[in-house]
């Protein structure tokens, strides 16, 4: 008994150690090792489970082969010929049945995740619905029931359902915040949109990422998911929908107006989808999905930005102050050439555009 | 008329071409073997300087080496090299090199058709490359996904010279299976029933019928999809109507049977080596053929694993994870196999048997991989991340790559007629086999973490920096391994010293009972197989040769040709015309094609026959 305890102890500070070790796996917010939903948390779940089961595997085969490999390995000199053995019969079914049982232990559960994890919440009115548009290389999310559009930053409320629709507004990519569950692609076209549904018990900002090859930028096309209580989702809801004033500057404005507004929207005006809905840019975390605002102003950011989106994120759709889109079907499209003035103007204007909530 | 033709054939006058000419000619699988090794050999470096550049991209955040461009296209090229132009003929230099032997034949079914395919294959190669110097490169990944691939978002001929290239090189490899399928059914030596056949021979005769199968399925989509390009057609346009899934269906329909194409000549060469070098005969024999009957018949029945999250329901997700997990039945049979003809076995380590020791758990290590991506609600967390780049490199570099050093390193004095260095060889293994495993073990958990596959580079402060830079310092590791391999192949032609028929004296199969390396009729008389491993059972009986089916006699060979090679530079010519719209170039290339059918079809070509006394004087390939 003092025996067991002994080991035991012994063993405690390694099983700690694995236990930091498997928990340091990358960043909370992003990594899929650290599920922050109970639909990540059911994935990992089956993760555990085939991680298990395939050890054990491994350890077995691995164990075999390097007692054959030493045991069996050929002495200098020896020149004897080893018994020829056709086969065995027990061996041979041993070794197809134990893999079979061991695959419906995985695969009932399976089976299971799989039916569970595709329930549709669109007819649920307890569910927040939201309709997701991909686009190189920024997503739109829609609230259909709200009638708000908003691009690059997700807002939820914890607690709740979240059941998104999923399509392309140009090429195939795929929805992915690891963390809360696993992606989905984003198809375009007639009659291949896709359902999912995500669950945010907890307040916070997750990582989300394209996942699918779609052109230059694929590796630069992040958002983020932002869940936040009830009350400060209702608040946001009134925010986003209040009205917007336009810069006050008159030069600023007649370029804003005419070389931004072109394609985005801000507030009221102009709520189409061809470019990123620019209402409460200035408190979201990220400037074009990449450059953190946490770490650089606002300000900055968006000067940066509208002077060299094209270099920023390569092949977007954005012509900036001195290139023009150079791919996709915006080719052609010709830079802005905005005066320093205007850039400034207009990046201070954007930087304003906070939403309190 | 026949008679005189007949007589033309004694009469020794058909041409016999020596030096360049012989190899653009011939038609002998032996030279075809060493003429797809070579030419397999080269695209595998420029897919490994690829893969290198790819590397040193990723090294840190934010790195700036390649653009975003660039990088693009290196991972298209890098997969579609690696996958149609480096590994597949690099099989086929293997099929060609031992197949006939291992049966007991003299040649493959169709020499001509031989050649024709790897002409077709190597203009299909070079036309995909010489995109490098249009400078319009394929970028939109080896899957080519629409619309990506489609001609709103791909402009330009990249993606072109991709359709064109898989085209034409796809008319070489469907050429072989169709001849090696045939051949392993008709060709075999009296006494060779198909229970008989070395399990190499077993592997390839199911690689090619899973060729026939597969191969048509890529022509129909390269050609809808040189449609939509070329001609405006809608089979995969949204915009008028068209379907992107069915561009996945297509590809993966193709794409997955794709893989056991790959794979299943790996464990074919597997089973030889590891028998060879445990001096045992291959545990389970008729289990390994079955599994490897079910392997590729269940291959056929998984391609949409590939599509998890393209939102196919419920319902096919479900099928598809139990059809994927069931795969792992029959593989694990095979491993098993594998350990337990090494059991009780007396093992010898040469740079072969490494190689195929070294596949075993690394092989293992890919394909539990396998059984987790087939759990499809876990594949929504695994899928197009770094964690599958792991998987499929585990099982194509870690199986098939290790499978062809093996089978290299044991065939290499049979088909050259000098052994390999063993120093440099064990040296080769073991580089490739540390810097693979540092390379691509470390890429499962920057997947888990959440690193997306297919990134040209990645913001810092993601937990990714040092698990890139370690994953870049094993590529380069990988990197000198081949290198080394390269200077073995230098060394070993330099020594002069002529090799035995049987140099490892373990040799099981036909191939080692005659000379290294044979003679262009490989059997002066055909053996007579009185059982399975039939070589060794006659060692074991004390007899020095296979004992004959047949008295000697005149050998009839097949005449070489230089028609294979006009008509695929007529092919190669043909795409280049349609790409750039000078429909006069592609009429012409198309015209030489058919000029060269035409001949080929009308003039009969009896072939020549080689009398018992030149025989004597040893023909030599």
């Amino acid at each position: 008994m003092m025996n067991r305890w002994r080991v035991l102890k012994r063993l405690l500070p390694l099983m700690a150690g694995m236990a930091l070790l498997l928990s340091a796996c990358g960043r909370e917010d992003l990594s899929t090792l650290s599920p922050k939903g109970p639909v990540a948390q059911k994935q990992f779940d089956l993760m555990t489970l085939s991680i298990s089961i395939m050890a054990l595997v491994v350890v077995v085969v691995f164990a075999i082969c390097i007692y054959v490999l030493i045991r069996f390995r050929r002495r200098k000199g020896d020149n004897t010929i080893p018994k020829q053995v056709e086969g065995n019969h027990t061996l041979e079914i041993i070794w197809t049945v134990i893999p079979i049982i061991l695959l419906l232990i995985l695969g009932v559960p399976t089976i299971n995740t799989v039916f569970g994890l595709s329930k549709d919440y669109s007819k649920d009115p307890e569910a927040v619905q939201v309709t997701v548009t991909s686009h190189q290389y920024w997503w739109e999310f829609e609230y259909p029931e709200y009638g708000i559009k908003t691009a690059q930053e997700l807002v939820v409320p914890t607690g709740r359902k979240i059941q998104f629709k999923l399509a392309s507004g140009d090429v195939t990519h795929a929805f992915w915040i690891p963390s809360i569950g696993g992606k989905i692609d984003t198809n375009p076209g007639l009659g291949t949109t896709n359902k999912l549904y995500l669950e945010f018990p907890n307040e916070g900002v997750f990582r989300g990422k394209c996942a699918e090859l779609c052109g230059p930028s694929h590796a630069l096309m992040d958002f983020k998911a932002k869940a936040v209580s009830q009350e400060s989702f209702d608040r946001w809801v009134a925010a986003i929908k209040a009205p917007v004033a336009m810069p006050a500057d008159e030069t600023v404005k007649a370029a804003f107006e005419s070389k931004c507004l072109s394609c985005h929207a801000i507030g009221e005006t102009n709520a189409g989808s061809a470019a990123p809905n620019l209402t409460g840019i200035g408190s979201r975390q990220t400037v074009g999905g990449i450059l953190y605002n946490d770490t650089t102003p606002v300000e900055e950011n968006l000067k940066d930005w509208i002077a060299h989106a094209q270099s920023i994120k390569p092949g977007n759709q954005m012509p900036d102050v001195s290139t023009n889109v150079s791919y996709g079907p915006g080719k052609g499209t010709t830079a802005t050439g905005l005066t320093q003035e205007e850039l400034d103007g207009i990046a201070k204007y954007l930087a304003s555009q906070k939403l309190e909530y | 008329m026949k008679e005189d033709a007949a007589l033309a054939a004694h009469a020794h006058t058909v041409k016999r071409y020596r030096g360049l000419m012989d190899w653009l000619t011939t038609v002998d699988h032996k030279k075809i073997g060493i003429l797809y090794l070579i030419a397999g050999g080269l695209f595998f470096l420029v897919g490994g300087l690829e893969a290198i550049l790819i590397r040193i991209q990723l090294i840190k955040p934010m790195n700036n080496f390649v653009g975003a461009d660039t990088f693009n296209q290196l991972i298209t090229m890098h997969g579609t090299t690696m996958i149609f132009l480096a590994a597949m003929p690099m099989l086929f230099a293997l099929m060609n090199a031992v197949i006939p032997l291992q049966i007991g034949a003299r040649d493959v079914a169709f020499p001509f058709l031989n050649s024709l395919g790897f002409w077709t294959f190597f203009a299909g190669g070079v036309l995909l490359n010489i995109s490098w110097f249009a400078g319009d490169i394929p970028d939109a990944g080896w899957t080519s996904y629409v619309p990506l691939a489609g001609p709103t978002y791909a402009g330009g001929h990249g993606v072109d010279y991709y359709l064109m290239g898989l085209q034409i090189a796809g008319i070489g490899t469907l050429l072989g299976g169709i001849n090696f399928m045939a051949t392993i059914i008709n060709m075999r030596a009296p006494g060779m029933s198909f229970m008989r056949m070395p399990m190499f021979t077993w592997a390839i005769f199911i690689t090619s019928a899973l060729i026939v199968f597969a191969f048509p399925v890529l022509t129909v989509g390269l050609v809808a999809l040189t449609f939509d390009r070329l001609f405006q057609a809608n089979f995969f346009e949204t915009g008028n109507g068209g379907n992107t899934v069915l561009w996945e269906h297509v590809f993966w329909v193709f794409g997955h049977p794709e893989v056991y194409i790959l794979i299943l000549p790996a464990f074919g060469v597997i089973s030889e080596v590891i028998s060879a070098f445990s001096r045992k005969r291959l545990f389970g024999y008729s289990s390994m053929v079955f599994a490897t009957v079910l392997i590729a018949f269940l291959g056929f029945m998984v391609w949409a694993h590939h599509m998890f999250t393209t939102g196919l329901g419920p319902v096919a997700n479900g099928l598809f994870s139990i059809a994927t997990m069931l795969i792992a039945v029959p593989t694990g049979v095979k491993i098993f196999n594998w350990l337990f003809t090494l059991w009780g076995g007396s093992i010898s380590f040469t740079s072969a048997s490494l190689f195929a020791i070294g596949f075993i758990p690394t092989f293992v290590m890919g394909g539990v991989t396998g059984v987790m991506l087939a759990v499809a609600p876990a594949d929504f967390q695994y899928h197009d991340t770094y964690f599958v780049v792991a998987h499929f490199h585990y099982v194509i570099v870690g199986g098939l790559i290790f499978g062809i050093f093996s089978g290299l390193h044991y065939w290499w004095p049979k088909m050259f007629g000098r052994i390999l260095n063993e120093k440099l060889g064990k040296a080769t293994f073991w580089t490739f086999f540390i810097g693979f495993h540092l390379t691509f073990f470390i890429q499962h958990f920057l997947g888990l973490i959440g690193m997306p596959r297919r990134v040209w580079t990645y913001l810092p402060g993601q937990g990714f920096d040092t698990m890139n830079a370690v994953s870049t310092v094993g590529a380069f590791l990988m990197g000198i391994g081949t290198i080394i391999f390269i200077i073995n192949v230098i060394v070993s032609a330099a020594n002069k010293k002529p090799v035995a028929n049987d140099p490892w004296e373990d040799g099981r199969s036909l191939e080692w009972s005659i000379p290294s390396p044979p003679p262009e009729y490989n059997f002066k008389q055909l053996p007579l197989v009185r059982s399975y491993d039939a070589w060794w059972n006659e060692k074991q009986k004390g007899n020095a040769e296979m004992p004959p089916a047949e008295p000697v006699g005149p050998i009839h060979m097949p005449s070489p040709s230089i028609l294979p090679l006009i008509m695929s530079i007529g092919l190669f010519a043909a795409a280049l015309g349609f790409m750039y719209h000078h429909t006069i170039i592609g009429i012409v290339g198309i015209v030489i094609t058919f000029a060269c059918m035409f001949t080929r079809s009308v003039f009969d070509d009896h072939g020549f026959h080689i009398e018992p006394e030149e025989q004597e004087k040893g023909v030599h390939a």
